[in-house]
């Protein structure tokens, strides 16, 4: 299952650092995301994993290191280049950063008609295929302030899907939905990764979606202020050794799993 | 691009549309018109996909907006590209918006207009009566009133805007003494300047004007504060806790906007009556001289009647504020919108009460 070893890298990243003001949040980062390959970011809240993927997007240039996608270093990238790269990559926030004055199909229609000169009938049709993928297909005329917190995670999906992208970045998509829907969209993703080889980096905390969709995964810390694991979910259940690592993939307390582990 | 992306013939007696080759944004882009162009009407058509190799969105799309109901399909022989047109038709035959009702209904268009403002008028009402009883409850135990937070919004409303009224209260009272004293040079009658200037500033413009900035710096405040607490859900949040939004959020703002409206006034007035003396010395009265004329022409009741007025000013553009943001709709949109509504209904709110005042002092002989 999953990409195949041998894959390209789309995103790598070496030795990357991210400070505000004198605040390190994350230093000495490395990985790589293979083509293809669902890659789980994971970690406790405010460890930076967010920030860590508004580098990968090019939001900010890193404190220090390198991050390239797709080939290509952010801050090399003059104004097309920079369209161009864009318009290969989707992104979901973690608040749905729907615009608020717009429906959530014209939400979803805003990435097309910023990008491609298809027709109105055409991005409608896109628009509403995205959003019944999401299931919310029948909410496509309202307006994101009459819609759930829930609701807006999924639009917000939708939006990123818009372009068909090369590489998805969802921050957090499941927290907040219900085990079903959550479900629902965790298969909509094992999907898209194996028939049209769209690469994912998710940021999520469910333990169930990161060993069902997860190929890979890192985890970053906040006392480390880095990378404390990387690797097959899998095989980091069965076998990690680091306490916090453990303890997340056991479910357990860290004070209960370092006391069994010494 | 390939040179004939699609191509329309009849085989068996049935027309026949069929595309291949990548069919991906750029091409769908490209092709869009022209495939509906020459897509032959009705439904008996084969839609024959089976050579497209590469499909996305976009593609699909425009394969899906080219089949009507009932129209033969050959499906993309290449199995990616089956896929994406699988999970596009998936998408779209999830439940679908309902269509929008269209059709101009006069009776129904109007009986709704009507309920509607009805509605708006019975709500505001009722913010009227929830705010007076509350208010009307303060009373007989004033230490009920949340102090605190009224001495906050005293400092942000009062503190905070005395540059700015002292800014505007100086420039009147100049502008009003040197464009008074053209025409009064004329008859010699320079030396009853003070009295005109005075007057006004301490009866109206005092008043009026420092009402119009409370208005714009305080009101809108009051607005868009409420209404995002509105959008955060933070007064639901107060009234499941058992605490009363208007005792707690409304009260203490009106109290402080009644509060600070004669200072405000006040500041105006005074400063406006220095810009004036300022002009007098220039025309050559010394401030002895001016000073002798306002003790002579004006009394206390001038000055008063000024500050009452301001305390009604101030209960108007606290409540108008506090409604405005209270009564906002969801999103970052309705509190811009409330803002708006408070700096408007604020300063329409003054003008009808000025000339309420205007009768009522005038009956009264002031
Ligand atoms: N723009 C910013 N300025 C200062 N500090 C920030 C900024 N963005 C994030 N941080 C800090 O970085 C840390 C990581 O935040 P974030 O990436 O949002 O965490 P999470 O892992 O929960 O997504 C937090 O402590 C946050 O306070
Ligand atoms: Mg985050």
């Amino acid at each position: 299952m999953g990409a195949p070893a041998g894959a390209e890298a789309v995103i790598t990243a070496e030795g990357v650092a991210m400070r505000f003001g004198a605040r390190t949040v994350f230093r000495d980062v490395s990985f790589s995301v293979r083509r293809g390959e669902v890659f789980v970011i994971l970690g406790g809240s405010g460890c930076g994993k967010s920030t860590l993927l508004k580098l990968l997007i090019g939001l900010h240039p890193p404190s220090a290191g390198r991050i390239a996608v797709l080939g290509a270093e952010w801050g090399d990238l003059g104004g097309a280049a920079r369209r161009a790269l864009l318009r290969r990559i989707g992104v979901m926030w973690q608040s749905g950063a729907l615009l608020g004055s717009l429906t959530l199909a014209e939400n979803v229609m805003l990435p097309i008609e910023a990008h491609t000169t298809l027709p109105e009938e055409a991005r409608r049709l896109i628009a509403l295929s995205k959003l019944g993928l999401v299931g919310l297909g029948d909410a496509a005329d309202r307006l994101p302030a009459e819609i759930s917190g829930g609701m807006m995670k999924r639009a917000g999906i939708a939006r990123a899907m818009a372009l068909d992208p090369e590489i998805l970045f969802l921050d957090e998509p499941s927290a907040g939905l219900d085990p079903i829907t959550s479900a629902g969209l965790d298969a909509l993703i094992l999907s898209l990764a194996r028939q049209t080889g769209t690469t994912f980096v998710v940021v999520t905390h469910e333990l169930q979606s990161i060993l069902a969709i997860g190929d890979r995964c890192i985890m970053l810390d906040k006392e480390a202020q880095g990378l404390i694991a990387e690797g097959d979910p899998k095989a980091l259940r069965e076998s990690a050794t680091h306490p916090v690592v453990r303890a997340f993939f056991r479910r357990e307390a860290p004070a209960e799993a370092g006391a069994a582990g010494g | 691009m390939s040179a004939a992306p699609f191509r329309v013939e009849t085989t068996e007696g049935k027309p026949r549309l069929s595309f291949a080759g990548p069919l991906r944004t750029e091409q769908a882009a490209a092709l869009w018109q022209a495939a509906h162009r020459a897509r032959p009407r009705g439904d008996a058509l084969l839609l024959d996909a089976g050579e497209v190799t590469e499909l996305d969105s976009a593609g699909a799309a425009l394969l899906v907006s080219l089949a009507g109901d009932g129209v033969e399909w050959i499906e993309p022989r290449a199995e990616a590209a089956r896929a994406a047109l699988a999970r596009f038709r998936q998408g779209l035959g999830a439940p679908r918006p309902p269509a929008p009702r269209n059709g101009f209904r006069p009776v129904s268009a109007v009986g709704g207009a009507v309920l509607g403002t009805l509605a708006a008028w019975r709500e505001k009402l009722a913010f009227l009566g929830e705010t007076t009883l509350a208010g009307l409850r303060l009373i007989p135990r004033p230490w009920a009133l949340r102090w605190a937070e009224v001495q906050r919004h005293l400092d942000e409303a009062g503190t905070r805007a005395v540059p700015l009224c002292v800014l505007l209260g100086t420039l009147i009272g100049v502008i009003l003494a040197f464009q008074s004293s053209i025409p009064m040079r004329r008859f010699g009658a320079e030396i009853f300047i003070p009295q005109l200037v005075g007057i006004s500033l301490t009866r109206e413009l005092g008043p009026l004007l420092g009402a119009v900035i409370l208005a714009g710096r305080t009101g809108s405040a009051y607005a868009a504060e409420l209404g995002t607490m509105r959008v955060n859900e933070e007064v639901d949040a107060l009234r499941i806790m058992g605490l009363d939004p208007v005792a707690w959020l409304v009260l203490p703002r009106i109290v402080a906007a009644m509060l600070v409206m004669p200072v405000i006034a006040l500041v105006m007035s005074f400063t406006g009556l220095i810009g004036m003396a300022i002009v007098m010395a220039t025309l050559g009265f010394p401030p002895p001289a001016v000073t002798a004329q306002l003790v002579q022409w004006m009394d206390l009741e001038d000055l008063a009647g000024g500050l009452g007025k301001a305390a009604a000013f101030g209960l108007a553009i606290g409540y108008i504020g506090c409604r405005a943001g209270l009564s906002a709709g969801n999103g970052p949109r309705a509190v811009g919108d409330a803002a708006t509504a408070a700096v408007v209904g604020g300063i329409i709110a003054l003008v009808v009460l000025d000339g309420i005042f205007a009768v009522l002092f005038f009956r009264l002989g002031w």
